[in-house]
């Protein structure tokens, strides 16, 4: 019997589940790998007797320091890192605003605009990317930071209402109440109380909203064209691959560097992120 | 009898609250519309406007730099007539559906498996979402190194394993079938962490009772899930599947990166042929059409799938 | 100082009339009780009076200023709800600071003024804690102690002892009290609680489906109920009821039904001759009834059954049936009494209560 139950466990158990981690984690591992390995050792076919690829002995930080010295990453990342904290922070001045509104107050047309709104929740960037670069280009805000800045909050203010109403809800109303009675207008009652209290949603908005922008492609690669203006992703993209050579070792160098951002911020507010996640599906 | 008589002899003021802006903020009408504005203007100049435009483009003939002309549903029935737009319509479909159903079969797996208590359970959990939050286009580089037909270490753990032979040159994104197969491969890769995740934290709210209930009532496992765990897990499985429909069916980045659309076309998306011929060409009007192509077939599946979650959720 | 005047008070939610023409006057310095079940439009009617709600048509006024359109904020009242709603994010000094911030209080001022209503309440100690921090007990105090630091004309509570347990709250039952007498601000109370309102009230204004049955104080609402709803809602065990038929024989008027045959006293039967050969309510106490003993006349006494006997100590409440009728009668310790006993219990005839079968009005 508890031979049975220790095969059982392990058949049921151990072995899914690490096939799992292994299915899930190894690009990551691998792209470390790529990123310290020597050029020499890096392009040698799958076939070829002397492929080593799972370590280094002559572990090399040439790709790093030619990525950071001979390409723009270093202005990609600091562009990214711009657009990206803009964008959350309209993203969460609106979402707060709206969110509130539609979780609290009764006027009229309410309804209509949550639906609206729950709708561009679903609209993906695919859909609009081409008559939104004709309408960036006639705004002039073509090839400049401002062009994500203000398209971003498109898909990430939907995204930080519907989060945001769900913690407002979750919020006593009497809490505002007894402000106003206590002498607070409907606004003081909202931003002194309401806010902070709704502050552990507001996190969870706010990093979900930045790795969502951190991670936008699309947009980016359509509106931004000059080298300089570039975010990682695009410049990683179109930058690192000269004609047809790709230069792996930098590009892995590269993709490790600039996921670097989201994951710190991500170890931080784990169960901020996964609140994040869980809260945007709740109906 | 006056109003006032019971209270008082005395003439009365009503107060009323400071200035003007003050007395409308303190209106919850007033106040609504106000806070909504930024709200409104935004997506309305981003999201409605551009949508609006969409359409304006498609029935013209513009390019970039070159304003066109209207020209009624003509770029509808080029597209309807174009073998590279069915082929995207078909790979697109049968992306969205494969690529769906397996990341809810595999994420709903290592939710189960999550939804036990075992050591090192919150850094697992910490470590399994790293493919959803690391920004796709740099991950995909990754598979597609990992692809490369040349270097691949996909190839040498498979020839090490002695499932194929060096004279087996396994050509990931070169060949048609096997393209479309990367390609879903590494979407369900970026997307089982999402489901899981969200899934474990819809398990969690299942109270261990009703299983605990079910057992004593004489339900096995399988029993249990499937008359337990799944009918009360699928309002949310049905909100997370629409979600993931909607981003997988409007996917861009990865094939980007991964193949171009390529081989011959084969892993064309909606996305893809759009920009490719909207920003790669400059038919502008051209890939505004493509781009509004998806949108009944999107329209349809979100009703469907709204409706759905309406029947389930009142049930 | 501060009265509260409420003229024809409506409020209605599309379809739904909450309250229904409420008249109210309250002076200044007294402790008014709403009390009635769940659903009645008391809370509703608080709301107004603390402008939470809009009024959809009547006037409330404090002192003499109708305050229909003042926001909640420039009424000068205080409010403690039922699940006290402190501002999980703040000390507790700050949430009983909130109030005089807001009202631009200076910074000794707010000092000296929460110190003192900390005092009142014994909460000095958990000044600095979070709410949280606090049990059921501590918070109630800080909900007080938020509302009168504030000093305001008015004191509105939306059942705040509700969500304590028993001993609790009859221990913050009795302090309520004491800082009302302390205090003499005037007040509103909500409650579904009829001990509540009979104990705190110096007025008690009893409600139903949106309309006001019956205001006065306590005693006289207990003693005097203006229809059978406010005769049944106070008082515990509730006061029985039963059909009975008027019955003019032997030149007194009687009061028939199966197992009951009651010679009515003078005073009752000359107010209740119009209803003679018609059918009335009955309604009597439980503790109007006792055993008869053998010096009790025939003609004040039924015949009961005893079905449960439920031994309180300090008295024994006897459920019994008369007739078709079940009935409560709370009865001397002493008595003996089994399952299955067959009783003659003897009615105190001068606190019978009849009541309209129809308009269920007291007669």
């Amino acid at each position: 019997m508890i031979e049975g139950a220790r095969w059982r466990r392990w058949s049921f158990f151990y072995v899914p589940v690490t096939a799992f981690v292994i299915f899930l984690l190894f690009p990551f591992y691998w792209m470390l790998v790529t990123a310290i390995r020597p050029d020499r050792e890096l392009y040698k076919p799958w076939s070829s007797p002397l492929y080593q690829p799972f370590w280094t002995l002559h572990p090399t930080f040439q790709h790093v320091h030619d990525l950071l010295t001979q390409t723009l990453f270093s202005t990609w990342m600091l562009n990214t890192m711009i657009i990206s904290i803009a964008a959350t922070l309209i993203s969460l001045f609106c979402g707060l605003f709206a969110g509130y509104a539609l979780s609290r107050l009764k006027f009229p047309f309410a309804g209509s605009i949550g639906t609206g709104i729950f709708i561009t929740y679903l609209v993906p960037q695919t859909l609009l990317f081409i008559p939104l670069s004709d309408i960036i280009r006639n705004f002039h805000l073509g090839d400049t930071p401002w062009a994500l800045i203000l398209t971003y909050p498109t898909f990430l203010v939907p995204f930080c209402t519907w989060l945001l109403m769900g913690y407002f809800k979750s919020i006593p109303k009497e809490l505002e109440e007894c402000a106003r009675i206590d002498g607070a207008t409907r606004w003081k009652a909202m931003l002194f109380i309401v806010f902070p209290v709704a502050l552990p949603g507001i996190l969870s908005a706010g990093i979900f909203a930045f790795t969502l922008s951190w991670n936008e492609f699309i947009y980016a690669l359509v509106f931004l064209s000059s080298p300089t203006e570039k975010t990682v992703s695009v410049g990683v993209t179109s930058d690192l691959v000269r004609g047809d050579v790709f230069y792996w070792g930098q590009l892995m160098a590269g993709a490790l560097l600039g996921s670097i951002p989201v994951a710190f911020v991500y170890s931080f507010f784990v169960e901020h992120y996964v609140s994040g996640i869980t809260g945007s599906v709740k109906g | 009898m006056s109003l006032l008589s019971a209270a008082s002899s005395r003439a009365y003021v009503v107060r009323r609250p400071r200035g003007p802006i003050g007395r409308m903020l303190e209106d919850e009408r007033w106040l609504g519309l106000a806070l909504l504005a930024p709200t409104i203007i935004l997506l309305g100049l981003f999201v409605a406007y551009p949508f609006v435009k969409g359409i304006e483009l498609a029935v013209t003939n513009t390019t970039v730099g070159q304003p066109g002309h209207f020209v009624g549903l003509q770029n509808f029935v080029a597209l309807w007539h174009d073998d590279i737009f069915r082929m995207a319509v078909w790979n697109t479909c049968l992306y969205t559906v494969v690529a769906t159903t397996t990341k809810l079969a595999l994420g709903l797996w290592l939710a189960l498996l999550l939804n036990r208590s075992f050591r090192g359970k919150a850094f697992m959990r910490a470590f399994i979402l790293l493919p959803f939050i690391i920004p796709t286009v740099l991950s995909t580089f990754a598979w597609k190194w990992m692809f490369d037909p040349t270097f691949s270490v996909i190839n040498y753990v498979l020839l090490h394993l002695h499932l194929i032979t060096v004279a087996d040159r396994i050509n990931w994104l070169g060949e048609p079938v096997l393209a479309m197969v990367s390609v879903i491969i590494v979407n369900v890769w970026r997307g089982v962490p999402f489901f899981a995740i969200s899934l474990l934290a819809g398990l969690q709210t299942i109270s261990p009772e009703l299983h605990e209930a079910a057992a004593i009532d004489g339900a096995r496992a399988w029993a249990r899930f499937r008359h337990v765990t799944w009918p009360l897990l699928l309002p949310v499985t049905m909100v997370i599947m629409l979600f993931s429909v909607i981003q997988t069916f409007a996917d861009f980045q990865l094939v980007y990166v991964l193949t171009g659309g390529g081989p011959a076309n084969t892993t064309q998306l909606f996305a893809t042929y759009a920009y490719q011929i909207g920003i790669g060409t400059g038919l502008l009007s051209q890939g505004a059409a493509i781009s509004l192509a998806i949108f009944p077939i999107l329209l349809l599946v979100v009703i469907v799938q709204l409706v759905y979650i309406r029947r389930v959720e009142t049930v | 100082m501060a009265r509260v005047v409420i003229r024809s008070l409506n409020k209605k939610y599309d379809e739904f009339h909450a309250v229904k023409d409420v008249n109210l006057d309250i002076r200044d310095q007294e402790f008014v009780v709403l009390v009635g079940p769940s659903g009645c439009g008391k809370t509703t009617t608080l709301r107004m009076v603390a402008g939470l709600e809009s009024i959809t048509s009547g006037h409330i006024l404090i002192d003499d200023t109708v305050v229909n359109e003042l926001p909640p904020m420039d009424r000068d009242i205080a409010m403690v709800f039922q699940n006290y709603a402190l501002y999980p994010h703040m000390s507790v000094y700050d949430n009983m600071a909130f109030g005089l911030k807001m009202r631009k209080f200076d910074r000794s001022q707010i000092g000296t003024r929460v110190q003192e209503a900390a005092e009142i309440l014994g909460i000095q100690d958990y000044l600095k804690r979070k709410p949280r921090q606090l049990s059921g007990g501590q918070r109630q105090r800080v909900a007080l102690g938020r509302a009168i630091v504030r000093h305001p004309r008015v004191f509105l509570f939306d059942e705040p002892l509700s969500n304590l347990d028993a001993k609790l709250r009859v221990q913050m039952r009795v302090e309520l009290k004491k800082l009302h007498v302390r205090l003499g601000t005037t007040a509103i109370y909500v409650t579904h609680d009829q001990v509540e309102a009979m104990t705190l009230g110096d007025r008690v204004v009893v409600m139903r489906d949106g309309w006001v049955q019956q205001v006065g104080e306590p005693l006289e609402l207990y003693n005097q109920p203006a229809n059978r709803f406010v005769a049944g809602f106070l008082g515990s065990p509730a006061m029985n009821f039963t059909t009975v038929r008027l019955s003019r024989e032997n030149g007194g008027l009687w009061a028939l039904a199966d197992g009951i045959r009651l010679k009515l006293p003078q005073t009752a039967a000359s107010r209740l001759a119009p209803y003679a050969d018609r059918e009335v309510s009955l309604g009597v106490r439980p503790e109007d009834m006792r055993v008869a003993g053998a010096a009790d006349p025939d003609d004040l006494a039924i015949d009961a059954l005893v079905e449960v006997v439920e031994r309180l100590g300090s008295e024994i409440l006897l459920d019994v049936t008369v007739g078709g009728t079940t009935m409560v009668a709370a009865v001397d310790p002493s008595v003996v009494a089994n399952m299955h006993d067959r009783l003659r219990l003897a009615l105190n005839p001068e606190r019978l209560h009849f009541f309209d079968s129809a308009t269920e009005a007291a007669i």
